[in-house]
């Protein structure tokens, strides 16, 4: 039986990879990179790397980047909330989830952006759960229902509270690290358990051109000796704060993330690290940062193929949109990142939901993304002979009359060979018509209220619902914060 | 060359972003002993303009915009010594403090209208970037400025725009100083609920609001 092939999807030939790297490699060694963090400067000086002090400034070897690369994992095993399932992050493995860290929601009755507060980030993490073909949960949505201080430690423990998935994440201070690594440790039981068994990816960007800023480098080492896989998301702009050529960003893109997993193995040898991005093609005419340019989506499908080129866990904000409400493009710029993440191979794909230049999230884009998302895996799995002989045998006493409905053959096969969209719309004008007329958006809306009233929350047991509690109780009252918002947790 | 083909030199120089033709003409203009006010007002200023209209039409992007404002900048650094030395008065269009606000390190809409500010005629003091909300109001009092400019990036730094009106008020200074608001997340109607005085979507509308300031 012939087997599918994996379609792949990729930009630069071997050759182009290791010039990029090479150049990358230079930059690193001649002109260095900031680093502002006393901690990693320290291990990065005992490492034998040449620092200038008062500038913040470090010049890497090619051979401690070499001995880092050779010292990190080429394959990420994260497990869901109850330690059960687990999701290979690495070789061509795809997994999508949604854009991070939004600050509106797109409200669907108003069709405008507003900030979110805790019910919708609740809502918004419930849907999560039950969309399939997204398997990460992600921290979302930013409440301004609580204060500032707080937003990061916050959106996990909400995470945490309505979500079995595993969570991307991050942190907004250097002293986010502690209550939201405690919140972990509370679902796993130990730090042991939960370094054995990631839940969480805690995403760090460097500071484009060439920086690690001191809350960034210090999430790097924290999540090192943690055990928490770090993403790295070097985000330059083209012609802004990164070359404005595409290969010019991926140079930079890589001695950026390079020094990032220096960091790492230097806080702890053999740290997870995954090699990601928010890169973006600067619009010269508006100053803006369209995340569903497909010149963004080439840098990431390219750094992509140079971090497998360095057998690295991959990551790419891909699958979401520029548009401000859920029409044509909005559909067609996710539909297009999704697919190329998926052929490109990408490990995590951030995005799925989101709108206007990673600002906002959607309830109704995250249910149409996830059937975006839902042909993009098909497409990757590729075409399988399935039968032998392929087809040979379903055309005896082949006659003018024959069709293959009824055959045992179409009834083995359709539904493995065919996926069926809920919500994308296939019917007749007629019926389409009886149907109300409704747009993509709104029959999305009615699934999201469908599927958030069919499926209670996923509360973890009643024991770790109070550690949980607790952590984020003192955390809060550490920042002389003495109430938050009430949940509703039964 | 007569005076008139100088000039018109002076604004092609501005208008195609060529640095060392400005310069060299500015040094031209000095040897020749030319009217420095009528260099800059008939040579370097309707440049300038023309690169204005040619963004608003959109056939000018960001790269020609801020290459042309850097070679104004370039040419009147040259001419500005100069007029010192014969006492013109260089007429200014009014000074601006402008920083991104503390806990911000992000920039380069800020250096964008910054640059094109000053190559508007606007006096412009750059602070940087992530710069406490004291060192705006010492440095525009230092100044005797007319605005203050702050930007900011994050949604989180942009509560000290608001801070910052607070603190004007405290300090019994507002409506001293014009306060401008700018940055990817700030809207209008921010601009208009913390209670600054203006707020520009890019650097371009930036002038123009400034001068409409000015002149209200």
């Amino acid at each position: 039986m012939i087997q599918a092939i994996r379609p792949k999807l990729q930009l630069l030939s071997k050759d182009f990879i290791q010039k990029i790297i090479d150049e990358a490699l230079v930059i690193l060694e001649k002109q260095g990179i900031f680093v502002e963090n006393q901690e990693a400067l320290d291990l990065l000086k005992e490492a034998g790397m040449k620092v200038d002090e008062s500038a913040q400034r470090v010049f890497l070897t090619p051979q401690i980047v070499e001995d880092s690369l050779s010292s990190t994992p080429s394959i990420i095993k994260l497990y869901d909330r109850a330690g059960e399932k687990e999701y290979v992050v690495g070789e061509d493995e795809v997994h999508f989830d949604p854009g991070s860290a939004a600050v509106t929601i797109l409200d669907h009755k108003t069709q405008e952006e507003r900030r979110a507060v805790t019910d919708d980030l609740i809502r918004f993490i419930r849907l999560t759960e039950c969309l399939e073909h997204i398997h990460f949960q992600s921290t979302g949505l930013i409440s301004s229902d609580v204060p500032e201080i707080i937003s990061d430690s916050y959106r996990l423990y909400i995470g945490l509270l309505f979500s079995k998935k595993p969570i991307v994440t991050g942190t907004f201070r250097v002293e986010g690290f502690k209550p939201m690594y405690d919140m972990l440790v509370a679902v796993r039981g130990s730090e042991n358990n939960l370094a054995e068994k990631p839940l969480a990816i805690f995403d760090a960007c460097p500071s484009p051109p060439l920086k690690w800023s001191n809350l960034t480098a210090q999430s790097l080492i924290d999540s090192a000796r943690a055990g928490i896989p770090s993403e790295l998301i070097s985000m330059g702009m083209t012609g802004a704060t990164s070359p404005v050529t595409i290969a010019g960003t991926l140079v930079q893109h890589v001695a950026e993330n390079l020094c990032g997993l220096v960091i790492c193995q230097l806080a702890k040898k053999g740290a997870p690290v995954i090699f990601g991005g928010s890169p973006m093609s600067f619009d010269m005419r508006k100053g803006t940062t369209p995340m569903g340019a497909i010149e963004t989506m080439m840098i990431d499908s390219a750094y992509c193929q140079i971090a497998k080129h360095l057998n690295l866990p991959t990551h790419a904000y891909m699958g979401l949109s520029d548009a401000k409400i859920n029409d044509n493009q909005a559909g067609l710029e996710t539909g297009i990142g999704a697919v190329l993440a998926a052929l490109a191979g990408v490990n995590v794909v951030s995005g799925p939901g989101m709108t206007d230049f990673e600002s906002c999230q959607s309830l109704e884009k995250l249910v149409v993304d996830n059937e975006i998302c839902g042909m993009a895996y098909r497409l990757i799995d590729g075409i399988s002979q399935r039968d032998d002989p392929i087809a040979t045998h379903l055309f005896e006493d082949f006659k003018p009359d024959t069709q293959f409905l009824s055959l045992s053959h179409t009834k083995n096969w359709y539904r493995k060979e065919h996926t069926f969209p809920t919500i994308i719309d296939r019917d007749t004008y007629d019926y389409w018509v009886s149907l109300g007329k409704k747009s993509i958006a709104e029959r999305a809306s009615e699934k999201v209220e469908r599927l958030l009233r069919e499926n209670p929350p996923s509360l973890p047991a009643e024991d770790i619902i109070k550690e949980l509690k607790k952590v984020m109780f003192d955390d809060a009252k550490k920042n002389g914060i003495s109430s938050l918002p009430e949940l509703k947790l039964d | 060359m007569t005076e008139q083909e100088l000039f018109s030199k002076m604004q092609k120089s501005i208008i195609e972003g060529n640095k060392d033709e400005a310069e060299a003409l500015a040094r031209e203009a000095i040897e020749k002993k030319i009217h420095l006010n009528e260099v800059v007002e008939k040579g370097y200023v309707p440049g300038i303009q023309k690169v204005g209209d040619l963004w608003e039409k959109g056939e000018y992007f960001l790269p020609e915009l801020i290459t042309s404002a850097e070679c104004m900048k370039a040419a009147m650094a040259i001419l500005q010594p100069e007029m010192e030395k014969s006492q013109i008065k260089t007429q200014s269009m009014g000074k601006i403090v402008i920083g991104t606000v503390e806990g911000d390190i992000h920039d380069i809409g800020k250096n964008l209208v910054s640059s094109i500010l000053s190559a508007n005629g606007f006096e412009v003091i750059d602070l940087g970037a992530d710069v406490k909300l004291e060192a705006f109001i010492e440095k525009a009092k230092e100044e005797n400025a007319d605005f203050i400019c702050l930007s900011a990036l994050l949604t989180t730094t942009m509560l000290g725009q608001k801070k910052f009106i607070e603190v004007l008020k405290e300090k019994n200074l507002y409506g001293q100083y014009k306060v401008m608001v700018g940055g990817a997340p700030v809207t209008q109607k921010w601009a208009e609920d913390i209670g600054a005085d203006g707020y520009a979507e890019n650097a371009m509308i930036a002038v123009r609001a400034v001068k409409n300031l000015m002149k209200g």
